[in-house]
Order: structure tokens, then sequence, then C-alpha cells
């Protein structure tokens, strides 16, 4: 069924692992860097295989080039807090850099100025200021929530992941209403490899980025008047370490939240429904006790983990669970794989919403480079399964769920539903 | 008849302890935990642990601890008393790496994962934030 989706969609690459035995294709020759694996939902043998027998996996081979795929937990969690080792520079991304065009965001950056610009914008997104948020954006989980229609099949990634994860950019911004969907749009565009459907060219990316630049510049312009607000555009403009920031780097950090925030919210909210129907016995679980929303939220971002992968580069040689890592060699810590890690994680392929230790998983990564937005995630995904639980006996999957097809951002792209009312 | 044996049994463990401590094996150090809002949780622990694993394994509330002790999460952050802050070691360069993120550093912050329960410590005190992050 879903080769047939891949092969309704694209040709299968040379390099695709669709549809092999990971128990018994050479070891040499898996490549999680393909995507069709991932689109396909077949990627958690070829993850328990390299945790089994080689962790510290080396591909010689790959249209990304050649790469170290890093798959325990504790391994991911060296790389991850040796920053000094394994720099974030000059991409995060296994593509080794779309040459022509980068942002100066500090995820890309290492010591000391990926330090300096993370302090300057993370207040936006600190729990204090948070709770000025909160009263919106449940206001807005709720127009949606009632807007859906009940007993009646629709796409929940349209119709809910995706307008949800607009609206709430929308409200850190406090963008206008009616012109949210250009943050997806910017975002999409920011991060589209160009000839694969979002945009055709490396200029149509630039424009949209002018575009995207002056539509911020203007609400800048209009905020540094006004009084200080809690919305992230008011709070550079207003900043005293920011004031002066110079449009690049405005430019910059906006977009790293626009991209930050929205495929990886939008597929933990797709991602909670796949898992409470997956494991229905929780499901009624979280019916008798609602209070387990707040403890399932962080298992719901460990069971999908949205980010599969960041890439880091060996700035010198180092040994890794017994392996030789020259310096230049490009390093993949699998969250996805260090998240099912049975020496780790009890049961760690079973959806467990009162799971002990639940937040010691490695979705948002470790280190200098943790996830600015882990917070605000985690806000909205519990303000939205409270109110579903208001509403809602239940939200049941239909018929096939697609998946992205993507080995970085691991989310869906259908998800047809139909909504039973309490 | 039970009331009887818990007390018996209570006290028994207690003048095991007793002599435990008295020996030297077994030093129990109290620590105080006080929450933004004031709410005070005592906790009785072994030497040996951080300060984090006393907060957690005793359901004192206010720390995350979310990478689970390996100075790389910033979510175990607390305010030492000025009292103590003396007392403790000196700020390693990773702990100081991920307290210099923190958006409500002040003065006496540590990460408590970084504070060692020693038996110097018996009375510490100290105040966990009103949020982590
Ligand atoms: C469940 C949702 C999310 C997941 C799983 C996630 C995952 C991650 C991961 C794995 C990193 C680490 C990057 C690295 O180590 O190189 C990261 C960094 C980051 N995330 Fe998130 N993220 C989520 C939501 C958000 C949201 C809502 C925002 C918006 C504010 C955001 C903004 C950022 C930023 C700005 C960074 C860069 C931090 C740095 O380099 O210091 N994320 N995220
Ligand atoms: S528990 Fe993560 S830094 Fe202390």
């Amino acid at each position: 069924m879903t080769e047939n989706i891949i092969q309704g969609k694209k040709k299968p690459s040379k390099w695709s692992m669709v549809g092999k035995d990971a128990s018994s294709m050479p070891l040499k020759d898996i490549d999680l860097s393909h995507p069709g694996i991932w689109q396909a939902n077949e990627y958690l043998p070829f993850l328990a295989r390299l945790r089994k027998e080689d962790p510290v996996h080396y591909c010689e081979n790959s249209a990304v080039g050649s790469y170290w795929s890093v798959t325990k937990y504790k391994d991911i969690m060296e790389v991850d807090t040796s920053p000094q080792i394994y720099s974030s520079e000059p991409t995060i991304g296994m593509v080794d850099t779309f040459e022509e065009f980068s942002f100066p965001a500090f995820i890309s950056m290492d010591p000391p100025k990926h330090d300096e610009q993370r302090k300057v914008v993370q207040g936006v997104v600190a729990p204090a200021n948070l709770k000025n948020l909160e009263g919106l954006i449940r206001q807005r989980v709720c127009n949606i929530l009632d807007s859906l229609p009940l007993e009646e099949e629709f796409d929940w990634v349209n119709r809910v992941s995706i307008e949800l994860t607009t609206q709430m950019l929308a409200t850190l911004f406090d963008f206008p209403f009616e012109d949210r969907y250009k943050l997806t749009r910017w975002s999409d565009v920011a991060t589209a490899i160009p000839g694969h459907g979002v945009i055709n060219s490396i200029e149509e990316r630039w424009e949209s980025m002018e575009e995207c630049l002056a539509y911020f510049t203007r609400l800048w312009n209009e905020r540094i008047n006004k009084e200080p607000g809690n919305d992230l555009v008011s709070m550079l403009a207003h900043g005293e370490s920011t004031r002066n920031m110079p449009p690049t780097e405005f430019l910059g950090n906006i977009i790293l939240l626009i991209v930050g925030g929205n495929d990886t919210t939008r597929n933990s909210i797709s991602g909670g429904v796949l898992a409470l129907n997956e494991f229905p016995d929780e499901y009624e679980k979280l019916r008798q006790d609602p209070s387990l929303v707040k403890n399932m939220i962080s298992e719901i971002i460990r069971w999908q983990t949205p980010l599969a992968h960041m890439r880091r580069t060996a700035k010198t040689d180092a040994v890794l669970g017994g392996k030789q890592i020259k310096a230049g060699d490009k390093v993949v810590m699998w969250y996805a794989s260090g998240n099912r890690d049975e020496e780790v994680i009890d049961r760690p392929d079973v959806f467990w919403i009162d799971r002990p230790n639940v937040r010691q998983h490695l979705s948002f990564g470790f280190g200098l480079h943790r996830c600015m937005g882990n917070r605000l995630a985690e806000m909205q995904l519990s303000i939205l399964w409270e109110e579903i639980m208001q509403r809602f006996h239940k939200v049941e999957i239909v018929g096939d769920v697609e998946r992205v097809y993507s080995s970085f951002v691991k989310g869906y792209t259908r998800m047809p539903v139909v909504l039973h009312p309490k | 008849m039970i009331g009887f044996c818990l007390i018996l049994k209570a006290a028994i463990v207690a003048a095991a302890k007793n002599e435990l401590v008295a020996k030297g094996e077994l030093e129990m150090i109290n620590i105080l935990f006080i929450e933004h809002d004031g709410t005070e949780h005592p906790v009785e622990v072994k030497a040996g642990g951080s300060v984090m694993q006393a907060a957690v394994s005793n359901g004192v509330p206010g720390i995350d601890a979310d990478c689970g002790g390996s100075c790389s999460c910033a979510t175990c952050h607390v305010y030492v008393d000025s009292e103590w802050i003396d007392k403790l070691e000196t700020i390693g360069p990773t702990e100081e790496a991920m307290l210099s993120l923190s958006t409500d550093r002040q003065e006496t912050s540590r990460l408590s994962c970084q504070i060692p329960v020693a038996e110097n410590l018996d009375g510490l005190v100290v105040k966990t934030p009103e949020f982590q992050f």
C-alpha cells in the first residue's frame, strides 16, 4: 500500500530502502538519510538493527554524501553536549548547505555567537511570557475545535494541525490574523529545496524572503511607536540588545522562530491522535483521568519525535562509541532512534501516557541548542488536549494516514478522522 | 495489634538507623526546598546523590530535571540560600554555559544536579524558581 503511494508520487530512487529487509541487508548499505523508509513508516527496524549491531555507523555512499549515524541514547547525548568537538556550523541539516542562501540563525552557530543571539530572543518564549499568551491561545484553540464537523470525515492535518499551528504563530508575533497563511508559506519556502514542489528557483525564495522582511519591518515600525507588548516583534523592537539589530539578523531570527515552531508542533498535534488510536487502552486511561494530559504531552513528543535528527560536523578527531571520527566528518544524531533505545527507555515502542520519567526524551535535543520553543510547544499541546477531552469522546482515524517525504521532519500530510462527541 | 506492630517496626527501623548514623555509615542530611510561593518541603537524604535527586526522589515540585542530571537541560535550576552558597564547590564550565542561557539567573543560581549532597551541607536551603526553562 505504502509502496503504491510512493510509486504514485514519484519513481523510487536508487537510494530508497523501502521494501528491503532490515535484518538481512548488508550493514554497510543501510542509509537512514533517504526519505523513502520514513514516508513508508518502515524506518524502525533499521534503527533497531543499527542500535544493536553498529550503534555508531558509517554510511559511505548516499545522496547526501558520507556520514555517521549515531543511534544510541547515551552516544547522542555525548554528541549533543560536546559542542567543542561536534559543531553546529555550517548547518544542522544533512544536505551540506543551500550554498546560495543561508540565514544568520543561531541554531547553526557555535558559542559565543550562538549564546549572544539566543539570549536576545529567548525571553519571548520563556514561561513567564507564555503566561501572558495562554488565554489568547486557548481561545483560538476553542474556536477551531468548535468549528469542526461531528460524525463526518475530514482531514485532521489540514483542519486542525496546520490551522492551529498557523494561528499560534500569528499569536506569538501578534501578526495580522487575516494574513496568517503567509507565515506558513514563508516557513515552507525558507526550508524548501528548489524544484521539489514549493518553489522552482533560488530567486523565487529570495523574492518571498524579501516580502517577509518587508512585512515584518512594517510591523516593527508600527510597534516601536507603541507601548511595549508581549509579542515577539514588539519585544525585539523595544529590547535594549535588539533595538539595533541589522535587518538580516532580524529576518534570520524571525524565520528561525517561524520554521522552528511550524512543522514540529503541527506533527505533534497529528502524532497524538495517531498514538491514541494505536493504543486504545491509553485513550481509555486518559478518558478516566484527564489530568494525565500533562504527562501525556511529553510522551507524545517522545513517541512522535517530530525532528528525526540533527547534524553536527566534527571539528577535531574524536572517538565515539569506539569508532574513530575524523575532523570534518558529518555526524548525525538520530533522536528518533535514541527515543526508542531499550537500554534507557522501558518498553520504548509502547505509547504509555503515565510513563515514569517521561520528560527524559531526546526530542528537544540537549545542551546549548536545546529547543528554545519547548515550553511553548508543551503549552500548546496541553491546551489542545485539555480542550479536546472536554468536547470529544474520540477522535477516530478512519482511513489511511500519509506521511511526509523526509528523513528530517517526521510527520503527516493526511489523517482522515471522524469526531465522536461526548 | 496491627498498630502496635507498626509502631514496633518503626522503632526498630529508627534504632537501626541511629546505630548506623552513630557509626558514621549512614549520615542523614537535611535539605529544605522552598517553592516560589513559600511552600516548604523538608527532605532527609543520604550523602552521595545530587540535590536534584534529593528533590525528585522525594516528590518535591518545581524541578523537572529533563536530562536526568547530565548538566544539559538547565531544568533543575535552583537559587541557593546566600548563607550556603560559599559552602558549595565552584561552578564548572558546562554548568556555567547552561546557566548563562537561563532567562532568570540570579547571583546564587545553580543547577541542582551539579551539587553533590555532602555532609557539610546538612541544613542546606534552596529555593525553586517559579518556572523551569
Ligand atoms: C514539539 C515541538 C518541537 C520539537 C520536537 C522541536 C525540536 C527541536 C530540536 C531537536 C532542536 C535542537 C536543535 C539542535 O540541537 O541543533 C530545536 C531547536 C530550536 N527550536 Fe524547537 N522544537 C519544537 C518546537 C519549537 C517551537 C514551537 C519553536 C518556536 C519558538 C521552536 C524553536 C526552536 C529554536 C529557535 C531552536 C534553536 C535553539 C538553539 O539553537 O539554541 N521549536 N528544536
Ligand atoms: S537535570 Fe538537566 S541540567 Fe540538571
